[in-house]
């Protein structure tokens, strides 16, 4: 039987659906983790800016026992999908730990697919099925370095697309993305994220045009350690979906975050264009300014411009991106949709609306709109050292107690604290 | 009087009323359809002179006259058409092939007319192209496979430098170039318009076969120059006067076919143009006879880029015919910059009628299709596409470049703003408006400072409604329109029709 549940990636992938949004973000530049809850308070703040249909988050840092292990989280719409997707996962996967990911009951969240995590690590003869296959030559030929990671995208894209009712939401290391039908505020307290920390958040409410829900319809969209959340639209979507799929990526999903990702993961991964340099593709400046300038930038940017006319996003629209190493926040070029940065000492938070920064951090030491085009980019600084310390805490205690209560980390005084319950409940 | 079996496909309407005897009429036409009776103080019209290019009413001071196609001259015939009889007659006189001139003028479908665009409502906001920049500046020319760049200094303040060397691009202000016509086929009155547009405007004219005028050597900088399978005019100097060179395989109004320009049209100037002796007959040989395959393409494509430095696109002209993608595909391989694909209705100055209305594809199913094929293969990076064979619009620039292409050829639309009527009678070198002659009386009806005031305008005009479709759907760079065929929808058209075209129906939602 071939019929298209109406809450299922099958029905959703046959459309793509307009949305509003409310976005969120901050970051701990030293790497110190913090509480989720901050975020949901954050989010709260613009209840109004999403209409329950949609929100999530994504939390880097979250899984310190497991840093250098891959993580999936994989949504089943019933234990056939389940059982289908766990076979491909024992034959291409060590696992590590499998487990339900712990929730709460909301009265507001209902009918949530089976949530399930894996902790991997990936088998040395991992059966790449998709390099056989046309036009993903590219994918496979790349450097040994990179070709872990392309077994990987290679594997979702796949699991994504041939296993029916198993949807895998996010596929990177030392990092998680929750999310669900829902406001993000009671999505946030469905999934406990106030008992996790991390160093790097991004959060996201939902108004979609549309009235049904799906679980993995809603954002962030992550792939590898990618994670974006995206208040807009994107006119040139059609445009960016050709140019990505001629280097292997297929966009199942008919959304404007999973294109941005893929074109994310081309652009930075894959061509290895610095993150600094994204937004002069995604959103450079305008050829009159082009026209004005000097020398190599001239040429660099006309060269940007005419290599990646394709890779530009045309239409309304803020990104939070978050990686293992850095959050970055994009408006288009002539800043059609809200977005707000702020610093506070080593916090780094962009978000839609003011309020939401001064929510959770009411005199921050900066304040600003970023102009149309502007890259806000928010670093942390040795990584590495923080993971080999998480690392050898680990290697202390028992294996497999990683859920183990840590100790609060403590948090700037002008913080305000997050108080355990529901905004608005 | 040998017996005469065709009627007059048009009528002239006199009305002696308004009529002054002023004799514009008969100055006029080159077909020596009015003639004057001094005797009587009349004017007489034979009709079935008559091509119905409208210039005789156009230039009537008293508008006394009008040109009125005659319908229904044979007994209503929906298989024998009064077109099939007239050629029969013709041919039963002649024993000749029967010519023609412009694109196909046959009812096949126009995708164009059931193709429709979209536009922003509630969710995305509509740009202004009046208040907001809008940009649809266009650069044709091959991309590398992996640019790398450096950062030079704070990327904020664009501080990035290009370490791969950019292959050459054509940078057009507007999506819109000139298509081929000739010296030869067309006045040096219209190639000076063309050229002084295209230069004015900062895009691109195209030589065509017949070489490069000395006095077109001024706008070297908007010319694409055409080597052909005559190779007339073709030199090394030729090359160097060109921003680009484009092989021309064939055109869209005569797929596999050459073509030949009578000797008594070469004269003194195209004698010297085309590099031939005067009264020759300049014959283009139907393929270029050193091209037999696709790897001699290759070696063409590479010989113009050495001779040429490689300092410009060398890019390759076909018509659209049934295995376009493959060959384009092929073409893209052999080192093509860019692909120009001209369609089933492009324009001609000369085409055995048959061919014209029988061979090749419409160009909307070749973009959609040759685009496709690319991308599924990887190599649409490597060339432009370039779409010809009947842009009637700005819309149908709007679809073509929605559909996959990255600019478009115009030719006839540029004639019919210098004062073609489209007669479809080019071939005769009688063209009462003065374009697609060399008779120097009436090549001077063509002034090229109008003209190219005229091919300024329109233009202008199609830019600014391009600008206006762009905005309405919230975009404000052409770059985000190519291949974006989401903001296309078809109607009244097949599953497989929409397939090929890679659309949706009207009424499907994303």
């Amino acid at each position: 039987m071939n019929i298209f549940k109406k809450n299922t990636k099958e029905y959703f992938s046959r459309f793509k659906i307009p949305s509003g949004c409310a976005i969120f973000g901050a970051i701990n530049e030293s790497g110190e983790r913090f509480s989720g809850g901050m975020v949901m308070e954050g989010i709260s703040v613009m209840h109004e800016r999403s209409n329950g249909l949609g929100g999530g988050f994504a939390a880097y840092g979250i899984y310190p026992q497991f840093a250098r292990d891959w993580v999936f989280h994989i949504f089943y719409d019933d234990i056939e999908a389940k059982k289908q997707a766990e076979r491909e996962i024992a034959l291409n996967f060590k696992v590590l730990l499998s487990e339900e990911i712990p929730t709460r009951k909301v009265s507001r969240i209902t009918n949530p697919p089976l949530i399930y995590r894996y902790f991997l690590k990936l088998k040395e003869n991992f059966n790449d099925q998709r390099r056989n296959e046309a036009g993903s030559d590219e994918i496979s030929s790349q450097a040994a370095a990179g070709r872990e990671e392309n077994s990987i995208v290679n594997f979702v894209m796949r699991i994504n697309r041939d296993i029916c009712g198993a949807y895998i939401i996010s596929s990177g290391k030392n990092m998680g993305i929750f999310k669900g039908v829902g406001f993000p505020e009671d999505i946030g307290w469905f999934f406990r994220l106030d008992e996790y920390k991390g160093y790097l958040w991004t959060s996201h409410g939902r108004f979609p045009t549309n009235s049904a829900g799906w679980w993995g319809g809603a954002h962030p969209f992550g792939l590898l350690d990618w994670s974006i959340v995206h208040n807009g639209e994107i006119s040139s979507y059609g445009t960016n979906k050709r140019f990505v799929r001629s280097f292997g990526y297929e966009c199942s999903l008919s959304t404007d975050t999973e294109v941005i990702t893929y074109l994310l993961d081309f652009i930075v991964r894959k061509q290895k264009i610095d993150i600094e340099m994204v937004h002069l593709i995604l959103a450079p400046p305008l050829w009159e300014e082009i026209e004005r300038m000097t020398g190599d930038n001239r040429e660099s940017l006309r060269a940007l411009r005419i290599l990646y006319g394709n890779a530009l996003l045309n239409g309304p629209f803020s990104i939070i991106v978050g990686n293992g190493n850095y959050i970055y926040a994009l408006n288009d070029r002539i800043k059609l949709r809200p977005l707000v940065a702020a610093r506070k000492g080593e916090y780094l938070f962009v978000s839609s609306e003011e309020a939401a920064i001064r929510k959770v951090c009411p005199s921050p030491d900066r304040i600003w709109q970023p102009d149309g085009g502007e890259p806000v980019i928010g670093r942390i600084k040795e990584k590495e050292k923080n993971i080999s310390k998480e690392l050898d805490k680990r290697n202390s205690i028992k294996s497999g107690k990683y859920r183990k209560k840590s100790k609060k980390l403590p948090m700037p005084d002008s913080f305000t604290v997050y108080k355990n319950k529901i905004p608005g409940d | 009087m040998a017996l005469k079996l065709n009627q007059p496909e048009f009528e002239i309407e006199r009305d002696t009323d308004k009529c002054i005897s002023c004799q514009v009429c008969v100055r006029q036409c080159s077909n020596d359809v009015h003639e004057y009776d001094s005797e009587q103080d009349v004017i007489y019209s034979d009709s079935i002179k008559c091509v119905g290019c409208h210039r005789c009413e156009s230039l009537c001071p008293a508008g006394a006259l009008k040109i009125k196609e005659v319908k229904s001259q044979f007994r209503t015939n929906y298989n024998w058409t009064a077109e099939h009889l007239r050629n029969i007659y013709k041919q039963a006189d002649s024993g000749g092939v029967i010519l023609t001139g412009m694109g196909c003028d046959k009812p096949y479908a126009v995708y164009w007319d059931r193709i429709l665009f979209n536009a922003s409502q509630v969710t995305n906001p509509p740009i202004d192209p009046l208040r907001e920049p809008m940009e649809i500046k266009t650069f044709i020319g091959r991309k590398p496979d992996n640019p790398v760049f450096e950062i030079t200094g704070d990327p904020c303040a664009r501080g990035v430098k290009l370490k791969t060397e950019l292959y050459p691009q054509l940078e057009l202000s507007t999506p819109i170039m000139f298509s081929a016509m000739s010296y030869g086929s067309i006045s040096l009155n219209a190639c000076k318009s063309l050229a002084a547009a295209a230069s004015e405007f900062g895009t691109y004219y195209n030589t065509g076969e017949g070489g490069l005028h000395k006095d077109l050597y001024k706008y070297s900088m908007n010319t694409i120059v055409q080597v052909a399978s005559g190779r007339f005019g073709v030199d090394v100097d030729y090359l160097e006067k060109g921003s680009a060179v484009e092989i021309k395989i064939g055109q869209g109004a005569k797929p596999g076919i050459g073509g030949h320009l009578p000797g008594e049209k070469v004269t003194g100037d195209i004698s010297d143009t085309r590099m031939i002796p005067e009264g020759t007959d300049a014959i283009s040989p139907a393929p270029h006879h050193d091209i037999y395959s696709i790897e001699d393409l290759a070696q063409l494509i590479y010989a113009l880029k050495e001779a040429t430095d490689w300092s410009k696109p060398v890019g390759v002209k076909v018509s659209a015919v049934h295995n376009i993608a493959p060959i384009a595909s092929g073409i893209v391989r052999a080192g093509a910059d860019f692909v120009s694909i001209d369609g089933l209705r492009g324009g001609t100055g000369a085409a055995p009628q048959v061919i014209r209305d029988n061979v090749g594809i419409p160009i909307e199913l070749a973009i959609a299709s040759v685009d496709d094929r690319l991308r599924e293969e990887g190599i649409r990076h490597r060339a432009s596409i370039i779409a010809a064979g009947s842009i009637r619009s700005s819309a149908d620039i709007v679809k073509a470049i929605a559909l996959g292409a990255d600019a478009v050829y115009i030719g006839t639309a540029a004639l019919v703003a210098m004062g073609c009527h489209l007669c479809q009678k080019c071939y005769t070198g009688k063209c009462n408006w003065g374009i697609a002659t060399q008779d120097p009386y009436l090549t001077r009806r063509l002034n090229p400072e109008i003209g190219t005031r005229r091919l300024l305008n329109l233009l202008k005009g199609w830019s600014l409604e391009i600008k206006e479709m762009l905005g309405g759907v919230g975009i404000n760079a052409i770059e985000s329109l190519k291949g974006n065929r989401e903001h296309l929808r078809g109607v009244g058209l097949s599953e497989k029709e929409l397939a090929i075209l890679g659309i949706k129906h009207a009424g499907e939602a994303w």
